[in-house]
Formats: C-alpha cells, sequence, structure tokens
C-alpha cells in the first residue's frame, strides 16, 4: 500500500508534463459534428441506425425505451414492430444479450456502455470515431483508428462507408485519410448517417436535455418578474432612509 | 419594556411560555443594521439561502440515491432520467455546491476589504474561517457520492494528503477509507458524512456565526462603529431595522442571484466541465487512472499550492498552511482601520494582488502542470502568504530598520529556497521568477520609508452615504 501511495504521488506531484503528452491528433479538429437534440427526425433516423448497426454489442442500459418512443414522438406500436428486439419490453432499458465473457471472447474487450459517451467524452468524438477508420495489416480486426487508436472494435460501417487509407508523415504519425474504394452511401449520405447517430447518443447521454431548456425559461421569467417586483418593493420601503 | 406590548391570544399564550415575541424583535425588528451597506453585503443571506436550498434538495436526492459502490453511479443516472424532475434536483444541488462557494469566497473577500473579521468581530471571522473548513468537508464527500472517476481519483488525491503525514499518515489513511483503497466503506461513510454529521456541524456553526454577528452588530463599507452614536432611545443614528428594510432588500439580491442560479441549473449546469467534470460521467475505476486529475474548481487555488512544493509532505503542509493562517488573520492584521476606503494605497495593492494571485492560482490548479505553469504556481504560493506578512507589516507605521529587516528576510526566505533548486535547465525560469517577487517585496516593505504610498485616510465618525 506504501508502495502504491508513493507511485500516485510520484506521478502527481514530481512527474511534470507527462500528463498531456498523449496528445489529439489533429486530424480529428476535421471531423465535428453538428448535432442538435430537437431536430426529431435526425434524432428518429439516429434510433433507427443505432439499433440496426450497434445496439448488438453496445448496451444503453440507462435508456428507457418507452421514455426514448416518447420523447422522440414515436407511436408505441411502430416503436414496438421496429425497435424491440429479444422479446423485451418497451418498459425496460436497452441493455444487450452479449454476456461479457464472449465478447472478451471474441473482441478481446467488453463493448463499452454507451449511455454516457456523450457525455463523458463528447459528440465529436463519437462523430470522429465512426469516421476515421482505416486499414491497418497489424490489427487483429484489419482496421485501425484515429480518435481510438488501436481500437478492438471492428468497422462495422464499411460497407457504407467504403475502406479508406491512412497517410502518415516522416514519423509514422497520421495526418490524413484517403478513400480507396467506395461504399453504398456517398459520402454526404454516409456523414449524415454518423452525425445521426452521434446526435441521438447526444439526445441518450442527457434526455432531460429536451426538457429543461424549455421549463428554464419560464422559471428564468418566473424570477424576473419577482425580481422586478422585489427591486420596487424595496425602493418604496427606503425611501425613508436618508 | 416587554410588558407594553405584551401579545394576546395564541401568540400571547405561546410567547409567555417560548419567547418568540422578543426573538423577532431582538433579531429583525429592533436588529439595528448600518444603513449604508452596498452590493458586498448581499452574499451572507444568499450563502444561508444557499444552505436552505442544498439542505433541500439534498433530502430528496437521499431519498432515490443508494450509498453501495456497486449501485451508487447507475443510482445518480436513475435520477437523472426516470425520478419526476430528478434530474432538476440534482443540477441544483450540484450547481448549489459550486454556488455556495462563489458566493463564500465574495463573503470572505468582503471581510478582507472592509476589516469585518477585526476587533471587536475575531468570533464571527473564526466561525466563519470554521463554516468554511466544514464545507469544504462536506463538498468534498459529496464528489465522492456519484461514484465517477474524478470522485474516485479526486477523493484519492485528497485522502493520499492525510497519508503523508510523518509516522500515522498510511494507517491514518486506511482509517479514513475504511479500506486499504478507496471502496465501498468510503462510501458509505462518506456519505452518512455527507448527509447527517456535517451539514449539522455547518448547521451549529451557521447559529454560533449569526449569533456572534447579533451580539457585537454589522460591520459596514466605512468600518465605523454605529452603536458609538445612539439617540435618546439607544437606537444608533446610522442604524435601520434590519426587517423589513435589509429584508426586502435582500430579496432584492436573492431574485437575482436565482436568476443566475436557475440560468446555469437549465442552460449549462456543467458548466463548460467546471461544475460536472466530463469524466464524472465514467463510472469509477480502481485500475484506470485518468490522463489528468482535475478536482473541482474551489479546491484548485489550494491544489495548486500543494503541486507548487515537489515533496508530497512540504506541499500538503503548506496548503494546510495556507487554510489555517486564516484563522489568525484577526491577530495578523491589527491596523485599526477597518475600511479598504481609508487603508493606503499599499494596502489596496496588496489586496488586489492577492485576489488576482488567488484566481490565478485556482486557474493553475485545473491545468495539467507544465513547467512553466508549476513555476507559476509556486510564485503566485509565494505571493499568498506574502499578502499575509505584507498585512502584518501594515499594522502599523514602520521604521527604517525594521522595514530593511522584514523585507530583506523575506527575499532571503525565497532566495533560499531558489538557490537550492537552480539547475541548468531552470535558471531562467527561475530568475524571472525570483526577481519579480524581490522587487513586488521590496516596492511594497521600502516605499513607505519614501513615498506617500502608505499613508491613510482619516476615518470619519459616522457612516457615509
Amino acid at each position: 500500500m506504501k508502495k502504491n501511495i508513493l507511485v500516485i504521488f510520484l506521478v502527481f506531484f514530481t512527474t511534470i508534463n507527462l500528463a498531456y503528452s498523449a496528445e489529439k491528433n489533429k486530424l480529428l479538429l476535421e471531423y465535428k459534428s453538428t448535432t442538435s437534440i430537437n431536430n426529431k427526425a435526425s434524432l428518429q433516423r439516429g434510433a433507427k441506425y443505432y439499433v440496426n448497426y450497434c445496439s448488438g454489442c453496445h448496451s444503453l442500459k440507462y435508456m428507457r425505451m418507452s421514455t426514448l418512443a416518447e420523447d422522440l414522438d414515436i407511436d408505441e406500436a411502430i416503436f414496438s414492430k421496429n425497435l424491440l428486439f429479444n422479446n423485451k419490453k418497451i418498459g425496460e432499458t436497452m441493455t444487450i444479450s452479449m454476456n461479457e465473457k464472449d465478447a472478451i471472447e471474441w473482441f478481446n474487450a467488453v463493448p463499452p456502455d454507451l449511455s454516457l459517451t456523450a457525455r463523458s467524452k463528447g459528440a465529436d468524438y463519437i462523430y470522429s470515431k465512426l469516421n476515421t477508420y482505416y486499414e491497418d495489416d497489424l490489427t487483429a480486426t484489419g482496421y485501425n483508428n484515429i480518435a481510438l487508436p488501436k481500437t478492438s472494435m471492428p468497422n462495422v460501417l464499411a460497407n457504407l462507408q467504403g475502406e479508406q487509407k491512412v497517410i502518415v508523415d516522416s514519423n509514422n504519425y497520421p495526418i490524413g485519410l484517403e478513400k480507396i474504394s467506395n461504399g453504398s452511401l456517398s459520402d454526404v449520405e454516409y456523414n449524415q448517417l454518423t452525425n445521426d447517430i452521434t446526435n441521438f447518443l447526444v439526445y441518450v447521454s442527457e434526455p432531460a436535455k429536451l426538457k429543461r431548456y424549455s421549463i428554464g425559461f419560464w422559471v428564468l421569467m418566473f424570477i424576473f418578474i419577482f425580481t422586478i417586483i422585489a427591486y420596487f418593493t424595496k425602493k418604496e420601503f427606503w425611501k425613508d432612509v436618508k | 419594556m416587554s410588558d407594553k406590548n405584551q401579545a394576546t391570544g395564541v401568540i400571547g399564550w405561546v410567547d409567555e411560555r417560548l419567547p418568540i415575541l422578543s426573538f423577532i424583535r431582538d433579531h429583525l425588528t429592533h436588529y439595528y443594521a448600518p444603513k449604508n451597506f452596498n452590493f458586498w453585503y448581499f452574499f451572507g443571506s444568499l450563502a444561508f439561502l444557499i444552505l436552505f436550498l442544498q439542505i433541500f434538495t439534498g433530502i430528496f436526492l437521499a431519498m432515490h440515491y443508494k450509498p453501495d459502490a456497486k449501485l451508487a453511479f447507475d443510482s445518480v443516472e436513475f435520477i437523472m432520467r426516470d425520478v419526476n424532475l430528478g434530474w432538476l434536483i440534482r443540477y441544483m444541488h450540484s450547481t448549489g455546491a459550486s454556488a455556495f462557494f462563489v458566493v463564500v469566497y465574495l463573503h470572505m473577500f468582503r471581510a478582507l476589504m472592509y476589516g469585518s473579521f477585526k476587533k471587536p468581530r475575531e468570533l464571527i471571522w473564526l466561525f466563519g474561517v470554521f463554516i468554511y473548513l466544514a464545507l469544504m468537508a462536506e463538498a468534498f464527500m459529496g464528489y465522492l457520492l456519484p461514484w465517477g472517476q474524478m470522485s474516485y481519483w479526486g477523493a484519492q488525491v485528497i485522502i493520499n494528503l492525510f497519508t503523508t503525514i510523518p509516522f500515522i499518515g498510511p494507517e491514518l489513511g486506511v482509517w479514513i477509507r475504511g479500506d486499504f483503497a478507496i471502496s465501498d466503506p468510503t462510501l458509505t461513510r462518506f456519505f452518512a458524512l455527507h448527509i447527517v454529521a456535517v451539514p449539522m456541524v455547518i448547521l451549529l456553526l451557521v447559529i454560533l456565526h449569526l449569533a456572534a454577528l447579533h451580539t457585537v452588530g454589522s460591520n459596514n463599507p466605512d468600518g465605523v462603529e454605529i452603536k458609538k452614536h445612539k439617540d435618546e432611545n439607544g437606537v444608533p443614528l446610522d442604524g435601520i431595522p434590519f426587517h423589513p428594510y435589509y429584508t426586502v432588500k435582500d430579496f432584492v439580491g436573492m431574485g437575482v442571484f436565482l436568476f443566475l442560479f436557475a440560468l446555469t441549473v437549465f442552460f449549462i449546469p456543467e458548466m463548460g466541465g467546471y461544475f460536472l467534470e466530463h469524466a464524472n460521467f465514467i463510472p469509477a475505476n480502481a485500475l484506470v487512472t485518468p490522463e489528468h486529475i482535475a478536482l473541482v474548481w474551489y479546491f484548485t487555488p489550494f491544489y495548486s499550492i500543494l503541486r507548487a512544493i515537489p515533496d508530497p509532505a512540504f506541499g500538503a503542509l503548506a496548503m494546510l498552511l495556507s487554510i489555517v493562517i486564516l484563522f489568525f488573520l484577526p491577530w495578523i492584521d491589527s491596523n485599526p482601520i477597518k475600511s479598504i476606503r481609508y487603508r493606503s494605497m499599499l494596502f489596496k495593492i496588496n489586496l488586489f494582488t492577492f485576489v488576482i494571485g488567488f484566481l490565478i492560482l485556482g486557474w493553475l490548479g485545473v491545468k495539467a502542470p507544465t513547467p512553466l505553469y508549476s513555476a507559476l504556481a509556486l510564485r503566485f504560493s509565494e505571493m499568498y502568504f506574502i499578502f499575509f506578512a505584507l498585512l502584518y507589516f501594515y499594522s502599523t507605521n514602520r521604521n527604517i530598520l525594521f522595514s530593511y529587516i522584514f523585507s530583506g528576510s523575506i527575499i532571503f526566505l525565497i532566495s533560499i529556497y531558489d538557490i537550492s533548486r537552480i539547475s541548468a535547465d531552470n535558471y531562467f525560469i527561475v530568475l524571472i521568477g525570483l526577481i519579480s517577487v524581490i522587487i513586488f517585496v521590496a516596492f511594497m516593505t521600502l516605499s513607505p520609508l519614501y513615498s506617500n504610498l502608505n499613508k491613510e485616510k482619516e476615518v470619519p465618525d459616522r457612516v457615509t452615504g
């Protein structure tokens, strides 16, 4: 234990400037999502794509499906028919049936739950993760990724996006991506799709966001009027203070 | 006196058994506060409002939160998603924690500006510093409860401070955690302390703080005692009854505060990662250290002081000292003039640089340390302590000999430390910093001998405007 503590202190207080050496690749600055949770159509598409492409492996264990249906204006009957699998009930959350042992055997890692990824790592991370896969013979899946180097996740959207190749500088550092084959979607359509998935995950990370702006507006109005009344009351009372 | 306006009916019945009417009289309708309170005097009542909000929202959070390492993180998300308006309650509580510190820092700054800690108000200040300490403990323990990565690793950093204490340190760490690492027992005891023990201590201290305040009466922006001039009925000439004058005024302050508070709660509850840190949306994991551990913003000035000194034990000592020194403020600054309005230019410069330095320390505390940042953190930590040394220095007029010895010893101490660590790699950054501090100290202590900069103004007899 003493040793542990010592190690932790060494890390925190004496080794200066090591913490940020693992800088993000500048290339990622080119991959910015444009999310808007008020865009219901985008959220609905995102939910559809998510259920079709992602939810085999990635759970959304905090997302209750009835809330999802209600927030995204999806009729419960339509929702049950299209988005409910594995005999799940609409009142349940979006867990998955893959167990962790299998996952480790198949992918050498447990696919993370994505309920809060948009809050912990940001929307742009998700968007760039989905857009920066490239061919790499040195990895188990045959693909590598700029946003998450050495990711153990296979390039599941390759059929849609097509294949990409990395361009490196003299230090073997990735500086660009190049298309080497076309997928079933055009670049614009593919970016739209990944943006919809990103948008959907932004919503999932905080469903209350749909409500809090509109409630907040009325709360602010109330407090504003209260403050004005309080101000004139104060002025009236203080008239006789010289 | 109370015979004249004896109440009848139910109130009269109760009042004969419990002195509610005299309490209202003594502390509200006939408690005389100076009539010249300005903007800075809102923050006491605002702190009280936030305390109430935190207790209120805390009760509702405790109804749904599960203090169990396996369930805590999930239960917080349950509150955020499945509890009716749970997100609102939680955001109010998390924003309230930060707001509490904003308000308390401004409240303390007010005391520094107008000398509210000086005789006869030393006890008010002492209770206040105790409240501040209890608040830090409360906030720290509360931050562990969501059981995210920053909860876990932030707590790791702070508990490790205690393990640097010689001899008993490691055992003390185990005693605090209830385990060899932060785990379920740590969470459950922090929960108990956060929702029962520390709030009770804070409430008790607030009562003592207010009781002491109402015994000696409020200070004011002029720093003159309104009790010196009373009319024939014993009412201070410059005083007005707290109720209704300051109750209606405080409502305006509360309105403005609540507007900003609601703006944060509803529109920017994360405050760009400063009120709710991004990494805290990842469940605590003892095996994965985040690449950069940032404490919540209100601890970062002291965190900077801690990190400024490479040796952990001395760093912890410096940090402890930076807080403990606050207790001695009434005796460090014994200048009889209370208000900044009548203090010298040098005092104003000193206070101004202290505030800037404190803010910079706070900013540095959220950054990962680089050589430049660490050098700055060290210099501003030195400035933090120099502020108190200068306050002592300005307590009275100093002669030539004292001035030179005083500034010489500060410069000597700082130089000795710099000489001990200077090397070929860092000599430039060390020398620049050292020279800046020497110039500052020399100017602040020696200029009174050769200029009017330390000249104080005449304090009026009565409050102005």
